[in-house]
């Protein structure tokens, strides 16, 4: 069923009772050309674009809970192209351009609102990097505006200026970024995907991967065998797990990434507000709630929920910065468990198993990644070779030394991003 | 979370330093190959459950080692890295 205005006011004269559901429920079979562990955001995308962009259609997605119920509703839904180094940069570029056309292409509302990203600076030292960012960032054809204070004031009249410890000199204004709706963007690649002939299958757990002399041959799940000449691992927040399967060990460390929500209110922050030094950021979702997290809570973690000191920290962070948010209630908080790579950059590559690829090492920017990712591992795994966007995110790069992506400097080594 | 430290007893999670995977202990010798040094500094086992990994307390500048679960939070040991037999 396409979706139009027309439809939703047909239906609503009709009691709504026309609705469809939007994917089917198929068994597994027995082989496919295709196999996708993991039907979160960047597996379902993965499926699409094999499908769309290169016309295969014996696809399953394989995902252990349902649809979505992973990392893809647990960020705070932020989309931007605002990385700094080549290899990244032009990756993020290609996907926000792909979030651009995301609706029409899906025929689904991702809700994506292009409401503007701001960076804020407090030194000039700290202007400078900015200054020099922005530059990548045009360089790259994306958008970038250096505001002043008076332009950030203009802006988000609500912050702290005078504050003692970070005193606001101006911001990074990145007009193209914004929010999406993140449950959205895994139902509309799902819906598209199926509609394309994809198998989603869900309640079905990839407990091991067969290989023979070195090949991938199928997996084993817990709804029987299924066999496979190509199987991708898109599972981040388990990537560990999934690859140790076949034999392998990657170069990730899960960490645990806490956010949280008020309760809803009425529109008073307009855009996306990043707040570095202080580890905050914020934005306010269309239904009200101020939607804000801070950093990781910098241990290894599957729990999906942090610690104390990191909910006072990031909440001493955001009163810092906007000391209006005092008085608003917060609601709920959850943890995502992130992929942590040595170098703060995803991987999308073969493995030493023939046939047998990967996708994970997201950290903290998978969400906006969701259709590039896709698109550049169904390129991969159509053709054989890298997309031309993302041939920096290989696997080895650590082993080597080459082509490293470190994009905030601090060094490759686990605990240092 | 709460750490019980040999020398300080039970201290707040925020007296802690985490480091990494208990990897960091056993350090290849320095010709061992790419990809002894590849494992030691990157691959990482990164267990949903019992894990072992380095954490340091910054009062009593101690390295240690702690057996905890990453899926729980819940700490079963913590022992100093000092002296450990190799």
């Amino acid at each position: 069923m396409r979706y139009s205005g027309l439809r939703v006011f047909a239906q609503g004269l009709a009691g709504n009772r026309g609705w469809k559901p939007v994917w089917r429920r198929p068994e597994p079979k027995a082989e496919y050309d295709i196999v996708i562990i993991g039907g979160g955001g960047h597996g379902l995308s993965t499926a699409y674009y094999l499908a769309k962009n290169h016309g295969l259609r014996n696809i399953a997605v394989l995902e252990k809970g349902y649809l979505g119920g992973g990392n893809v509703g647990r960020n705070t839904t932020i989309v931007r192209a605002n990385y700094f180094l080549p290899g990244n940069s032009e990756f993020y570029s290609h996907s926000l351009k792909l979030w651009e056309g995301l609706e029409a292409e899906l025929n689904y509302n991702v809700m994506h609102s292009q409401r503007g990203l701001i960076n804020l600076f407090h030194s000039d030292g700290q202007r400078d990097a900015f200054v020099r960012r922005g530059n990548a960032m045009l360089a790259q054809g994306d958008d970038a505006v250096l505001l002043d204070r008076e332009g950030v004031r203009e802006k988000l009249p609500y912050l702290d200026f005078e504050q003692g410890r970070f005193p606001i000199h101006g911001g990074l204004y990145h007009p193209r970024g914004g929010t999406a709706r993140h449950d959205a963007v895994a139902w509309g690649y799902a819906r598209g995907a199926d509609r394309l002939g994809v198998d989603l299958i869900q309640n079905c757990e990839v407990t091991g991967i067969d290989t023979r002399q070195g090949r991938v041959t199928g997996v084993q799940t817990t709804r029987g065998p299924i066999r496979a000449r190509q199987v991708a691992m898109v599972a981040a927040g388990r990537s560990s797990q999934v690859a140790a399967m076949a034999g392998l060990r990657l170069p990730i460390e899960s960490h645990v990434l806490q956010a949280f929500v008020t309760e809803g209110l009425k529109p008073v922050i307009d855009h996306v507000v990043s707040f570095g030094m202080g580890h905050f950021y914020i934005s306010q979702s269309d239904k009200g709630g101020l939607v804000f997290g801070g950093d990781l809570d910098f241990y290894a973690s599957y729990a999906a929920r942090g610690n104390l000191p990191m909910v006072e920290h990031v909440m001493e962070a955001g009163m810092t910065l906007m000391p209006m948010i005092g008085r608003a209630r917060v609601l709920r908080s959850w943890g995502g468990i992130m992929d942590m790579s040595p170098d703060g950059s995803p991987i999308i590559d073969r493995t030493p198993v023939e046939g047998l690829f990967v996708n994970c090492g997201w950290n903290y920017g998978g969400f906006k990644a969701v259709p590039a990712s896709g698109w550049c591992l169904a390129h991969l795994m159509a053709t054989g070779a890298p997309h031309k966007v993302a041939e920096g995110f290989r696997l080895d790069r650590f082993r080597t030394g080459q082509g490293l992506m470190d994009e905030e400097g601090t060094g490759s080594q686990h605990n240092l991003h | 979370m709460r750490l019980s430290c040999p020398c300080c007893g039970p201290r707040d999670r925020r007296e802690f330093t985490y480091y990494g995977a208990a990897d960091y202990l056993d350090r290849p010798a320095p010709d061992a190959g790419l990809d002894a040094w590849d494992s030691y500094l990157h691959l990482r086992d990164n267990p949903a459950g019992p894990t072992r990994d380095l954490w340091y307390h910054d009062p009593c500048q101690s390295w240690l080692q702690v057996e905890r679960d990453t899926v729980t939070h819940a700490i079963h040991s913590v022992a100093p890295v000092a002296g450990r037999r190799a």
